[in-house]
């Protein structure tokens, strides 16, 4: 704690026996800016879908439909036996044989508007809301087939899973993202402080002939560096999220672009971004230094 | 202080100087003479474990300098005050600054207040304490040079050619300041190759003059 409050506070004597060179603090900054904006998109999206997968799974983990045989002889008797048998099952919340107009709502995409449903053999559709812990699937079934024969009960289990699926890539290849900006920004930021330390070999010889230790000269480049390192990845997080606050929003269960962005405690994420930028250059401009200091006896 | 024991030292296959001894004993003041190319910077470094030698023992202050880490070499420099004839500053500091940078790097930078300005007086740089090393004379340089090696008061003292960009006034100027200095108990180790020098210091001083050739180290005598 007392060496992060030293790295903060700085030395100003000590910043001063080691003189800023332009190119590397223009490479760092402009670097550490646009890996941070970067990271604030990559971030967006990847929350953003994993939250909008998260919402469809739920809804269709509560849900079920069951599809009736379109016999017109029989239908009416099957869907008051269907309705007995639903309204009887533990864990069934709510039982609603879908309307007419609502089913034709559903056939209008593929078949257009003037689709004759009364002359057609269109099966009947119940949907069915569940409360998800005491409902027992393979029961239900199991009843369905002894006293409505036909009827065909659909869990989403084939929609839900890899819906679950493709959202934990999205977020594997996000968080993998994420992992090889911190990457660049640490290989950028070795090249960086090397040029630096190599740049002023001189004035590292003149500050070893006057008494001083590796860890003081190190820590004049590291100080530089973590701060350069953290003030571009708090300008390059702050457009981030300026651009992301520009995305279209809208309801994010009807469309993944309506809604790309931070909910709640998602805004943690873009904000340890500078941090995170912070500690990475600290850990790779030490690590640059130390062996740089080393070769240079 | 500092003793070299049946040092031998070289690079790139060729012996500069082999089986040398020699004991800076405390309070001690020692002249280090030789052509240019003898050695006698080398040695120098040696003594302040800049270099390590390839054979024979270095000890600095009681201790083994082959086996000295990197911290403990930057304490046993903090103890020894090395003058290089081209001075080594910082030019993007000020003299001042530049003189305190060895309180600086030790964490004594608050020290520097009061020892500075009796300090930048002795060696007759006041006025020129804020100028940028470019900006002074070679002569101003020197003292200044010889300010920074003693402004922790180091034990030993060590001057590369400290006359070597100097008129006659100035280098008995600088001499005088290190005489001062071994009145006070410092040891003194002076590489020169002006023996005119060294005859001036003869009433002044019981030093000890030692002459590098040929890759030996032999005590000087008839030709001063």
């Amino acid at each position: 704690m007392k060496a992060l409050l030293e790295l903060m506070l700085g030395d100003p004597q000590a910043d001063r026996a080691v003189p800023q060179t332009g190119m590397t603090v223009r490479l760092t900054v402009f670097v550490a800016a646009v890996m941070a904006f970067l990271a604030v998109i990559t971030l967006a999206v990847s929350l953003t879908t994993n939250r909008v997968a998260s919402l469809w799974a739920a809804d269709l983990a509560q849900s079920a439909t069951l599809r009736l045989p379109a016999d017109p002889a029989t239908a009416d008797a099957l869907l008051l036996s269907a309705l007995d048998v639903l309204e009887t099952t533990p864990g069934v919340t709510r039982v609603r044989a879908l309307s007419q107009d609502e089913q034709q709502a559903l056939l209008e995409p593929w078949f257009g508007p003037d689709l004759p449903l009364d002359a057609l053999p269109v099966p009947q559709l119940i949907e069915i809301v569940t409360d998800g812990d005491d409902f027992d699937v393979e029961g239900l079934r199991a009843r369905l087939s002894a006293q409505v024969p036909g009827a065909i009960l659909d869990d989403h289990t084939a929609w839900r899973a890899p819906l679950l699926d493709a959202a934990a890539r999205v977020r594997l290849i996000g968080w993998s993202v994420i992992v090889l900006i911190g990457a660049t920004v640490a290989a950028m930021i070795t090249l960086a402080a090397q040029a630096a330390l190599a740049a002023n070999a001189r004035i590292i010889a003149v500050l070893r002939l006057v008494g001083a230790k590796d860890a003081y000269i190190a820590r004049a480049f590291v100080r530089r560096f973590t701060l350069r390192a953290a003030g571009g990845a708090l300008v390059g997080t702050l457009i981030g999220l300026g651009v992301v606050s520009l995305m279209p929003q809208g309801d994010a269960t009807s469309s993944l672009l309506l809604g790309v962005g931070f909910e709640g405690g998602e805004w943690v994420w873009p904000l340890l971004i500078p941090v995170m930028a912070a500690i990475v250059a600290f850990f790779a401009t030490r690590a640059a230094a130390f062996r740089r200091l080393r070769e240079q006896t | 202080m500092i003793e070299l024991e049946n040092v031998s030292y070289g690079y790139g296959g060729q012996t500069l100087f082999s089986h040398i001894s020699l004991t800076l004993a405390p309070g001690s003041f020692h002249f280090l003479t030789g052509p240019s190319g003898a050695g006698k910077t080398t040695l120098l470094r040696l003594c302040y474990a800049d270099l390590r030698a390839n054979k024979g023992k270095v000890r600095i202050f009681g201790q083994d300098a082959g086996a000295l880490n990197r911290d403990e070499v930057a304490m046993s420099r903090r103890r020894i005050g090395v003058v290089h004839q081209d001075c080594q500053f910082l030019d993007h500091l000020s003299i001042a600054e530049n003189i305190a940078l060895p309180l600086t790097v030790s964490g004594r930078a608050h020290e520097a207040a009061q020892n500075l300005p009796e300090l930048l007086n002795w060696v007759g740089l006041g006025p020129q304490a804020n100028q940028r090393p470019p900006e002074l004379s070679g002569g101003e340089r020197q003292r200044a040079a010889l300010a920074r090696a003693v402004i922790v008061s180091p034990d030993v003292i060590i001057a590369d050619e400290p006359t070597g960009n100097v008129d006659w006034e100035m280098s008995q100027r600088l001499l005088s300041l290190l005489i001062e200095l071994n009145k006070m108990g410092k040891t003194i180790l002076i590489a020169t190759h002006d023996l005119a020098m060294i005859r001036a210091t003869k009433s002044d001083v019981s030093a000890r003059v030692l002459r590098l050739k040929d890759g030996q180290l032999v005590q000087a005598g008839a030709e001063l």
